[in-house]
């Protein structure tokens, strides 16, 4: 469902919308009366005076779901460069410097191009997209993006008849990312798709949430969101945009091939060696949810894999 | 001093996670993904007291700490105590009865096999943990509540095979319950307790000093 960003319900009417839930009750009592210390939430503490105008219609997916909290997207986080607690990276990567930002698209292309972040964000339009994020570790959520199909960039630098697939690469900023002295993980962080997946119209740059610049913790200033697969795959704070002719080596596969594939497609019926991928929680919820082949995206790209044993290429 | 005040006080610090689950449930810091944190805030104190009840006899043994004793029972029955609330959070709030899902969890996926396994050890160690049970158990009591080793074995495993890539803090705790699995070795342990001997008597007897007197000159040579 697109909407045009003109018809996003105003931050304060979103804000004020009358809460029903005892849980939201707990969350809000929590913001407003409990220290500073506890959430360093950029949303500003609404004041009601007059009865709001309130929109009934909550932002949604395709599905019906609601779109998970503000609060939920910006303080819940894996990105193990700053912390791998999950509600601590919000607070240790205010000081990421996100501008000025340029992304570096290169490799087999006819036109490469250092793109600048104003750049990006004046010649290509972007949409509001509601899609799910499933991690790996079996939560989701509903995220309305602000963004554009990755398609608009590679048309415009041209992949060589040689380019088979696309390789992302994180930005590392020693000074304000302390996970980076972490010997786990193999740095900097980088993913990638094969070039049809990359190509397809819901493979998307995102430069913001719920109609607002992207904050660090999400991966300002611009990152990858590829719905139909696990989280880890859409690579945050992206610098550059390679195309290549090998597929290209990724932080997780590295670390656990046995674990984390090069595709990472949602399947419930493939399990992670260790868990199982058949239910998820969807933050915000209390109960498991069933979890959808390709998060609920199969129409859109199961045919991206035709052919493909999807228990082999996982 | 410690005989007397230790075990109340291990009374109030075992409940310190609980209280903690508390202060955050209410300040909304497990607002995202509570059963999660529910059962993470769970597990570690479990893991943590079922060490602590390991490292009682390496104590006694190395420092010679008697007032540790008696606290043994009380640290497994919070391990216990934890543990089976951490597997209810597991059972209810996750699964809520999903018996068929969670049954091919349990059965398929290694880390909570290990961890029921872990839970199901301490289960008797629980209930005989009575006075009245050691005395009808008589010797054999002492053989049952060696499961502990398997179940810390098993606890370490579990923490092990579910986190995603950073090992530190499972490959911690299996070092620490390594080390005082071998202290219990009896070659180890007899070495452990010489050493505690010598320490002993070193301090208990100082050095005689000689006493330092002026003694008169001695008579000069052929006067």
């Amino acid at each position: 469902m697109k909407i045009r960003p003109s018809e996003i319900t105003p931050e304060h009417e979103y804000f004020n919308r009358p809460r029903l839930s005892r849980r939201r009750f707990l969350q809000w009592s929590a913001l407003t009366a409990g220290s500073a210390a506890l959430t360093a939430c950029a949303a500003p503490a609404p004041a009601p005076t007059t009865a709001p105008e309130v929109s009934t219609d909550e932002l949604k997916d395709e599905l019906g779901d609601p779109a998970t909290s503000y609060d939920a997207i910006t303080h819940y986080n894996n990105y193990y460069e700053f912390s791998t607690d999950k509600q601590a990276v919000a607070a240790l990567a205010q000081n990421f410097p996100t501008s000025p930002w340029q992304v570096e698209v290169t490799g087999l292309v006819n036109n490469p191009k250092t793109y600048g972040l104003e750049d990006i964000l004046k010649s290509f339009t972007q949409e509001e997209r509601i899609y799910r994020l499933r991690c790996v570790e079996a939560w989701s959520m509903v995220i309305p993006w602000e963004g554009f199909s990755l398609s608009n960039i590679l048309n415009e630098v041209e992949p060589t008849s040689d380019a088979k697939y696309v390789k992302f690469t994180t930005a590392t900023d020693p000074l304000t990312m302390p996970g980076l002295s972490s010997p786990w993980y193999n740095w900097p962080y980088t993913e990638g798709l094969r070039l049809d997946e990359a190509m397809h119209p819901l493979t998307t740059l995102a430069t913001g949430i719920y109609g607002r610049p992207l904050l660090p913790q999400n991966g300002a200033p611009i990152r990858l969101v590829v719905p139909w697969k696990y989280g880890f795959k859409s690579i945050k704070s992206i610098v550059k945009i390679e195309l290549t002719a090998e597929q290209p080596n990724t932080l997780w596969n590295t670390a656990a091939p046995t674990e984390y594939g090069f595709y990472s497609n949602v399947n419930p019926e493939k399990s992670h060696p260790r868990w199982s991928q058949a239910t998820e929680r969807r933050i915000g919820e209390l109960g498991r949810r069933e979890t959808l082949m390709f998060n609920g995206y199969q129409e859109q790209v199961a045919s991206l894999y035709d052919g493909m044993d999807l228990s082999v290429n996982y | 001093m410690l005989s007397k005040y230790s075990l109340p006080a291990l009374h109030v610090a075992a409940w310190a996670p609980a209280a903690q689950i508390a202060y955050w449930w209410f300040t909304g810091q497990m607002a995202f993904n509570p059963i999660q944190d529910l059962t993470f805030a769970t597990g570690f104190p479990a893991l943590v007291f079922l060490v602590l009840t390991l490292a009682v006899t390496p104590a006694n043994t190395l420092f010679g700490w008697k007032w540790s004793i008696p606290l043994r029972r009380w640290l497994g029955l919070y391990a216990f105590f934890y543990a089976t609330a951490h597997m209810l959070i597991f059972m209810v709030l996750d699964y809520g009865f999903m018996w068929v899902d969670m049954f091919r969890q349990i059965v398929e996926k290694q880390y909570i096999l290990a961890g029921l396994g872990a839970l199901l050890l301490m289960l008797p160690l629980a209930l005989t943990s009575t006075k009245s049970w050691q005395k009808r158990l008589g010797r054999s009591w002492k053989d049952l509540h060696r499961a502990v080793y398997a179940a810390a074995i098993l606890a370490v495993l579990h923490f092990i095979w579910l986190v995603k890539a950073d090992l530190t803090q499972p490959l911690m705790f299996a070092g620490i319950v390594a080390v005082l699995l071998i202290m219990r070795i009896p070659a180890v342990r007899q070495w452990l307790s010489s050493l505690r001997q010598k320490a002993k008597r070193r301090l208990a007897t100082p050095q005689l000093k000689t006493p330092t007197t002026t003694q008169p000159a001695p008579p000069e040579m052929g006067e």
